[in-house]
């Protein structure tokens, strides 16, 4: 059964590592949704939030082929149920849209979303939320003509304390001391 | 004004030799114990060329006649000593000729290090001359990859690779380096690598796997092993030799796994996968128990995934995670090398026998021995066929010779009648199924086991793939017999033409140019076949000769070979005609 799920990624930040991780979705003919790439909490590990459709099955080989990868420190695949999970969408409209009534700003209040600019021609509204209600939001205010829409990667953070690769990395240290290496 | 050298002789405040980005590429492979060098120079690498004239008595050099034949050669070397191999080329073309055989390296887990030149740094991503993304080409087919942009980054670089490409699962690194950091100067340090945060090169042996392994061998009936190369690169021969010695299992070797054990070992049974044996393909769907060791399960050995040995309990030895699971669900995965698995099990399993479970593989060899081999080995028609030629050969050789084979229907001849005493005497492109892979396959493995017999069998279609390379045969005088068998045709295409296209023969008839002008041309001595009046003669000169040697046969134009797993044929469906 092909379901949603978020990988995250953790790795090294060096040149090409995009394409490491890419190639391994591109073998296994898995489309990417959506991909977001920023610093992690931990001094210098990079992370990616993946989110893709797939079997659990395909999933599970896909991790096997990530991790992998030399560059790669630890993947961890989530569920959309095991994750708080959020997009951000930018929409920009006619500003004369907004002269004629109040209608676009009580959609902006009723979404949640905010006014971030108004200049004589247009108006950028943001919006943060799942993609479903950033979705609903284009299509509201796409009457009013939306000149540019964008929506950013998935953006998650686990339901647990902290993050699972401080833990991974504190095991690796207790595992690399029974192989005779020392690590920080 | 000083003269250069001195300049690059001049020690810094540190201590450490200020030398170029060229020699350091030079003395860090010296560091690692590399003594040859497979290569071909052109104008992004010429400054480690230039550098290698100063360094002639300790790096000896091979030109080969094509980049290709510099990577499959430096594979035969890997494969045969068990160190990495080394390559040069140089940018764009130079780099793209590496491709084949650094996928060929990736797939079956070679160890190697590929060195190509790239145009200078400011010449990046500016489709300069000879300028070609290699990092991004060789990304898939890599263990690893890197560009070096400056010459304080050579040795860091080098380390890593040869850390990276021998240890784990080897595989083959690509490091590509600008032309300005071969120009460019650094203090020259050269530390070793042992540790990468983000690799995990052998991962660790849970307990409870190993116990649950034991438990399930010791009460197995009908228990078969599977041996992979991972017995062959852990250097686990003996392991393995003990674990069987002590459990009486009966086991069978993949294409890559071949020699890991003698021929003639009472335990095993044979070839695994699509032209493998009758009775180690047929009994995988009757054993209870299934122990891969350091293998993957590729399709040629499974055929049919989902009626492969849904029967048994899958025991798998493995240093790979990702190969868990991957194709053949395990009942248990004992991850780590084969090296410290196999005797973590030797020392707790119970000692055994199987008497009548190994007869029952003396009885299929019985059939496979009437059906197909006495007919293929002892031909009573008038044609000669492969068969007879490769066990004719073994024996000549005392079958303690190491055998090299391109791909086709000569492969699969070779690694069914072709016997062994000792490990690491098979070389042969198992996953990527190269034509062209065989002859400087042969020429490396020559090179890197001088005090043995090197046989090469190739078809007549892949030896005019890489032909150019009795080139370089000639010019080292490597020691390798080259065995043609020659039958007019792509042979194996032919035999799938046959069998399941009607036997519409489409581009698979060569008309082949006279190959002994052609061995005469490159002064390497030569014999043509085409009677069996003349064929044990004939390899008895071979044998005797001290110095390459080219013997073309003429064999049958249309032999087949046999057993065969159809592809997508369960391994039970294995036809013996």
């Amino acid at each position: 059964m092909q379901q949603e799920f978020t990988i995250t990624i953790f790795s090294e930040n060096h040149v090409g590592l995009l394409n490491q991780v890419t190639t391994a979705f591109t073998r296994r003919s898995i489309n990417i949704e959506s991909l977001n790439t920023s610093e992690s909490a931990l001094e210098g590990v990079h992370k990616f939030t993946i989110v893709v459709f797939t079997t659990r099955e395909q999933m599970d080989k896909l991790v096997g082929q990530l991790e992998k990868k030399l560059d790669v420190l630890k993947v961890f695949v989530f569920t959309t149920d095991e994750i708080i999970h959020q997009e951000l969408a930018l929409y920009k409209v006619p500003t004369e849209a907004l002269l004629n009534g109040n209608e676009i700003e009580g959609i902006v209040r009723t979404y949640g979303a905010q006014i971030m600019e108004v200049t004589p021609e247009y108006t950028v509204i943001q919006k943060t939320g799942h993609k479903a209600e950033t979705q609903e939001l284009f299509v509201k205010l796409d009457k009013y003509g939306v000149l540019q829409f964008v929506r950013s990667g998935r953006i998650s953070i686990t339901k647990l304390r902290t993050e699972l690769l401080e833990k991974y990395l504190r095991e690796l240290r207790t595992e690399n001391k029974i192989r005779g290496i020392e690590t920080y | 004004m000083q003269p250069q050298s001195q300049l690059l002789m001049e020690k810094n405040k540190k201590g450490k030799e200020r030398i170029s980005g060229s020699e350091a590429v030079l003395r860090s492979l010296i560091c690692e114990g590399v003594d040859l060098i497979f290569g071909y120079p052109g104008g992004a690498i010429m400054p480690v060329y230039d550098a290698l004239y100063d360094y002639q008595d300790k790096l000896h050099h091979v030109l080969t006649r094509h980049e290709q034949g510099a990577v499959h050669a430096a594979q035969g070397f890997a494969r045969v000593t068990g160190k990495v191999g080394v390559c040069f080329a140089t940018s764009g073309p130079g780099a793209t000729n590496t491709v084949t055989g650094i996928a060929d390296a990736m797939i079956d887990s070679t160890p190697m290090v590929v060195i190509t030149g790239q145009v200078a740094s400011p010449l990046l991503g500016t489709d300069a001359f000879q300028e070609i993304d290699v990092v991004g080409i060789t990304q898939p087919i890599t263990k690893w990859n890197y560009l070096v942009k400056t010459a304080e980054e050579i040795p860091e670089a080098i380390a890593k690779a040869f850390y990276i490409a021998s240890t784990g699962r080897p595989g083959p690194v690509v490091i590509d380096i600008t032309k300005d950091a071969q120009f460019g100067e650094v203090d020259f340090d050269y530390e070793k690598v042992n540790h990468i945060r983000s690799y995990i090169p052998v991962p660790l042996t849970k307990p409870e796997s190993v116990h649950d392994a034991i438990d399930i061998i010791n009460s197995a009936k009908k228990p078969m092993a599977l041996v992979g190369q991972g017995v062959i690169l852990g250097h686990a021969e003996e392991e393995l030799r003990e674990f069987l010695d002590k459990t009486g299992i009966p086991a069978a070797w993949t294409l890559l796994g071949m020699s890991a054990m003698p021929t003639d070992y009472p335990l095993n049974v044979g070839m695994l996968g699509m032209h493998g044996n009758y009775g180690p393909n047929v009994k995988t769907n009757e054993c209870d128990v299934l122990i891969a060791i350091g293998m993957r399960f590729d399709d040629r050995v499974t055929g049919d995934v989902s009626k492969y040995a849904k029967q048994a309990k899958v025991i798998h030895l493995e240093i790979d995670p990702a190969e868990v699971n991957k194709i053949i669900k395990a009942d248990v995965a004992v991850l780590g090398s084969v090296k410290d698995t196999l005797p973590a099990l030797t020392k707790e399993v119970k000692g055994n026998t199987y008497p009548e479970w190994l007869a029952e593989f003396k009885a299929c060899d019985k059939i496979e021995d009437e059906k197909v081999i006495s007919g293929e080995v002892f031909p009573t028609q008038e044609g000669m066929t492969m068969g007879e030629v490769v066990h004719k050969v073994s024996k000549a050789f005392n079958d303690d010779a190491i055998l090299v084979s391109d791909v086709g229907q000569h492969q699969m001849m070779a690694s069914r009648y072709f016997n062994f005493k000792q490990s690491r005497s098979n070389v042969t492109s198992g996953g990527l199924g190269t034509m062209g892979f065989g002859l400087p396959a042969a020429l490396g493995a020559a090179l890197g086991a001088p005090d043995r017999d090197v046989c090469v069998f190739i078809g007549d279609g892949g030896f005019q793939m890489t032909i150019q390379e009795l080139g370089t045969i000639w010019q080292t005088r490597a020691k390798v017999k080259i065995i043609v068998l020659n039958n007019n045709f792509l042979g194996m295409v032919r035999q799938w033409q046959e069998l399941f296209f009607d036997r519409r023969y489409a581009s698979t008839e060569l008309m082949n140019p006279d190959f002994q002008m052609i061995a005469k041309g490159f002064g390497i001595e030569s014999a043509l076949v085409d009677s069996r009046d003349n064929l044990d003669s004939a390899i008895e000169t071979m044998a005797k000769h001290d110095g390459p040697y080219f013997l073309e046969v003429k064999v049958e134009k249309e032999g087949n070979v046999f057993p065969m797993v159809p592809a997508g044929s369960s391994v039970s469906d294995i036809r013996l005609e």
